[in-house]
């Protein structure tokens, strides 16, 4: 099965802001940084389950909306001391269009 | 590959290590870095030896960095390797073993020695002093074999060392040369009182007794007096003093007075020649305590590491003892003269002591003894020079009774149980907090808020922390650095972002990051919006707002809740509806399936549990029966409480309602530093409770009185009078006028409040009650500001505005 979607283009997503990719399975936040690198997780903080798209995005982490612990998006874990990780999910980008894996990515 | 360049540091202590971790923070590439130690171990924190002595602690407890670090880090560390010679010609330290170690930079942080008195028998075997592990050692070894211990000196450090012994097991006699003990940080009644202390603790004291020698053949025997008197003692512990330890910068041609001289970059006369710590003369000072070190570390670190900003303008330190169960605090001058007033409380049944020092109503300096929780407070106001004459009568009793949150009796910490919870908002206890400090090796409140989550939410607590800290950390501990800077992106202040953006005239986030050397790509989630806010407040016209540097809450313009769904809050003016708007917010909450409608502590009625896509249409609804954005989700105006007054109750004075309609349509929409609360009460009965908020208006018959700076929230603070003003369009322009103002002096995510506390309600009356001129210049400005600050965010969205926002990018079915 093809688990990669196009999910729009990176002008979609604000600079240093989040949009949200909606499915059943649990929501996926795709996140852009400054420099235009787009990465993806799982819209839920691994302390409380805070929508992490709706946080605010600074060089390559969010720090998420509930109660400010930092995530990072290169890999879905917690900035130490804070403990967790929120699962991370692939991203191309092909002629300025995002693609998005539907599968978690496993071995993190 | 370009040559790294070579630093070579001699030291490994504190101060030494804190620098190289500075330098590895910014920097971790640039230097090839070698460590020269004395000591045969990694480096320990040195303010945990008294803990270590009375057993309270393991060395492996107070290692900050162990061997494996120097290794992770790539440091080439040569312990128990004492260098003998720093040859500046050949950039070249020499070690007594012969080890040779070239360098491009030195820094030197060879920290300080005991005095040791030079009386005859010094040299004795069991004559020690307490200065590192190997005297911590030396104790351990001799409470085994003996009995008996003389303490020679009765300060800190000697207080702290006869206490460990005393732990031991030793029968333990202070001697100490002047009347009272802690002579330079105690005043008489506050020595007494800890005297009687460690009497009933086990320790005996003489006092005023010069020591004439040593007496022993091969070991210690007795300590005698000059007046010819005895005592027997089996280890002397030399606890007289530091100096700063200078014989090798001084061998090589290093500039030294009492310490080696260096200037606010923390470089000495040979420019590649750096010193931190003890060993260092700053401005004719030199410093024990540990505070300093980390402040001169940093700068000295972004000094070596050739980002040239920072400057350390040196420390006022504070000191607490080390002693389980006293608590005990002391800063800046405690003996005062002609000059100045002295503020004394004293209850010694209770074992209370404390003594304020105050020269033109600011606080000089603190003496205080069993009740120690407000000493943060002191310190602050002493570092801030803050005017105290608003507050003078209260200021004995502590913060706690300027505005009292009920709490003040429970803040005894060292009476306090290890499950007491400190932190509400995060529920953490004392001992979840002690454990972290001495575990994980925490000194800075920013570090215990890290690893604690205490005092990182409302902040409420954030004294008890820092006392906790302090109670914890002992001697060492000083509360805070001397400006605090915004966070850990950059160096500066508050109050120094705004002058640049001002005078500079910085118009975005970019600039100002650039301008001030952020260490951060772009920032964090603390300075961004905090820079977004300057620039909206001082650039109104040219729309500079960043949505992506605010919080959610302000970018939605909702409130986020607990499981992501919004709520809305439509602005009802001055607590006034009407059935037709009733009805709209009926029949919305009945199309989207809204299962809370709350009544609001502001007079309003919340709507809750809208997904964030439904947000535009309920918005778009709302509008369309006339209601608009309440803001309640903003640093903004939230609600102008009122009651019916003058018109229906028979004791209404004034026209409440109408004036906050008239107050609340004026100030809506205009961005501040924190939420901002008013209410209009129609006569002292004060039914709408002006007197606990931001600015409060309470009608009377010949007018109008006007209140600020209240808060009913965190912490209770009544409002201070502000003055009594005839007519409505003098309050609408001091409203103005005020909240201008706090635009423009409060730092973000400050309120009123505490604002007010830290400039003094005397400033604020200079500024709007004196000078009317001013007064209506900042009125101006403020409704200046406030025609491009006038539009109903909801109706935006709700025509489509800003739609990204809130629909998802992709929906999967």
């Amino acid at each position: 099965m093809d688990n990669w979607v196009e999910i729009g283009g990176i002008n979609d997503i604000p600079k240093l802001g989040s949009r949200v990719v909606q499915r059943e399975q649990g929501n996926i936040a795709v996140f852009r940084t400054a420099d235009d690198k787009i990465f993806a997780l799982r819209d839920s903080c691994p302390h409380k389950g805070g929508y992490l798209s709706q946080g605010i995005v600074h060089g390559d982490r969010v720090s998420c909306p509930l109660h400010d612990w930092k995530i990072s998006l290169q890999d879905g874990h917690a900035v130490a001391p804070d403990e967790g990780c929120a699962a991370r999910f692939p991203v191309r980008i092909e002629n300025g269009r995002i693609l998005l894996s539907l599968l978690e990515d496993s071995g993190i | 590959m370009k040559m790294k360049e070579k630093l070579v540091v001699i030291g490994n202590g504190m101060a030494a290590m804190r620098t190289v971790e500075e330098i590895l923070k910014i920097d971790a590439d640039m230097y090839e870095i070698s460590v020269f130690g004395a000591e045969p171990y990694g480096n320990y924190n040195r303010i945990m030896l008294s803990p270590l002595l009375a057993g309270e602690k393991t060395l492996e407890q107070i290692m900050l960095n162990d061997e494996q670090w120097y290794i992770d880090n790539g440091i080439k560390l040569h312990k128990g390797c004492k260098v003998s010679q720093i040859d500046r010609v050949k950039r070249k330290v020499v070690a007594d073993n012969g080890v040779e170690a070239p360098y491009d930079r030195l820094l030197i942080a060879t920290g300080s020695e005991p005095i040791m008195i030079p009386v005859p028998g010094h040299g004795l075997e069991g004559v020690i002093s307490f200065r590192d592990m190997h005297d911590v050692d030396a104790m351990l070894l001799a409470a085994r074999q003996y009995k008996k211990a003389v303490v020679i000196g009765g300060g800190l450090l000697g207080l702290e060392a006869a206490n460990g012994l005393l732990q031991q097991g030793m029968q333990v006699t202070v001697v100490h040369l002047m009347d009272r003990l802690m002579e330079r940080q105690l005043d008489l009644p506050a020595a007494t009182m800890l005297q009687e202390s460690l009497q009933q603790k086990g320790i005996e004291f003489l006092m005023q007794a010069q020591t004439d020698s040593i007496v022993g053949d091969n070991r210690v025997e007795k300590v005698r007096f000059k007046d010819g008197s005895e005592i027997e003692a089996d280890l002397v512990v030399m606890a007289v003093g530091i100096r700063p330890n200078i014989e090798l910068a001084k061998a090589s041609g290093i500039y030294c007075q009492r310490g080696i001289v260096v200037n606010d970059t923390l470089q000495t006369y040979d420019p590649v020649v750096y010193a931190v710590g003890e060993c260092v003369e700053h401005r004719g000072h030199t410093y024990g305590l540990v505070a300093p070190l980390f402040e001169m570390a940093k700068v000295c670190a972004n000094h070596l590491v050739k980002m040239g900003i920072g400057r350390y303008p040196g420390t006022l330190t504070s000191t607490k003892l080390k002693v389980t169960g006293i608590d005990l605090f002391s800063a800046g001058d405690f003996t005062g003269d002609e000059t100045t007033d002295e503020l004394v409380f004293q209850d010694k049944a209770r074992g209370v002591y404390r003594k304020i020092i105050v020269k033109d109503n600011k606080v000089q300096g603190a003496v205080m003894y069993g009740e120690t929780i407000d000493g943060s407070w002191y310190f602050d106001l002493m570092r801030d020079g803050n005017d105290i004459s608003e507050f003078r009568e209260n200021l004995l009793f502590g913060q706690a009774h300027l505005g009292d949150s009920g709490y003040g009796e429970e803040n005894r910490i060292s009476a306090m149980s290890d499950c007491a919870e400190i932190c509400g908002c995060n529920g953490v206890s004392k001992g979840q907090i002690v454990n972290a400090i001495t575990e994980q090796k925490l000194f800075t409140l920013d570090e215990v808020r890290a690893h604690t989550k205490a005092s990182s939410s409302c902040g409420s607590c954030t004294a008890l922390v820092e006392s906790l800290m302090a109670h914890t950390l002992g001697g060492d501990y000083s509360t805070a650095p001397n400006a605090k800077p915004v966070c850990g992106c950059t160096e500066h202040t508050h109050d120094e972002l705004r002058q640049a953006i001002n005078q500079q005239e910085l118009k975005s986030i970019r600039e100002v990051m650039d301008v001030m050397q952020w260490k951060t790509e772009d920032g964090c989630s603390k300075c961004r919006p905090a820079i977004n806010y300057y620039l909206v407040c001082k650039w109104p016209a040219l729309n500079l707002d960043d949505g992506q540097s605010r919080f959610i809450n302000e970018r939605a313009h909702a409130n986020i809740q607990k499981d992501g769904t919004y709520s809305v809050i439509p602005r009802m003016w001055g607590g006034m509806t009407t059935p037709g708007e009733l009805r709209a917010i009926a029949d919305a909450a009945e199309k989207f399936n809204l299962q809370t409608v709350h009544v609001t502590g502001g007079q309003r009625i919340g709507l809750y549990g809208l997904k964030k896509d439904q947000l535009p249409e309920i918005w778009g609804d709302l509008n369309d029966a006339g209601l608009m954005s309440g803001h309640a989700y903003g640093k903004a105006l939230r609600t102008v409480k009122t009651c019916v007054g003058r018109e229906w109750c028979r004791f209404g004075t004034q026209d409440s309602t109408g004036l906050g309609i008239k107050l609340e349509k004026m100030s809506w929409g205009s961005w501040m530093p924190h939420k901002f609360k008013m209410a209009v009460s129609g006569c002292p009965r004060n039914c709408a409770e002006a007197t606990i908020k931001d600015y409060g208006v309470v009608c009377v018959d010949s007018g109008y009185e006007i209140h600020v700076g209240g808060n009913g929230g965190i912490k209770v603070r009544a409002t201070d009078l502000l003055c009594n003003v005839q007519t409505e369009e003098e309050v609408l322009q001091y409203s103005a006028a005020f909240i201008q103002l706090y635009r423009e002096e409060a730092h973000y995510l400050e309120r009123t409040a505490p604002w007010i506390e830290r400039v003094g309600l005397r400033h604020i009356k200079q500024r709007l009650n004196e000078d009317c001129e001013n007064r209506k210049v900042l009125a101006d400005r403020f409704n200046y500001s406030q025609q491009f600050m006038q539009n109903d965010p909801w109706e935006f969205r709700a025509r489509g505005g800003d739609a990204n926002e809130f629909m998802p990018i992709k929906v999967i079915a």
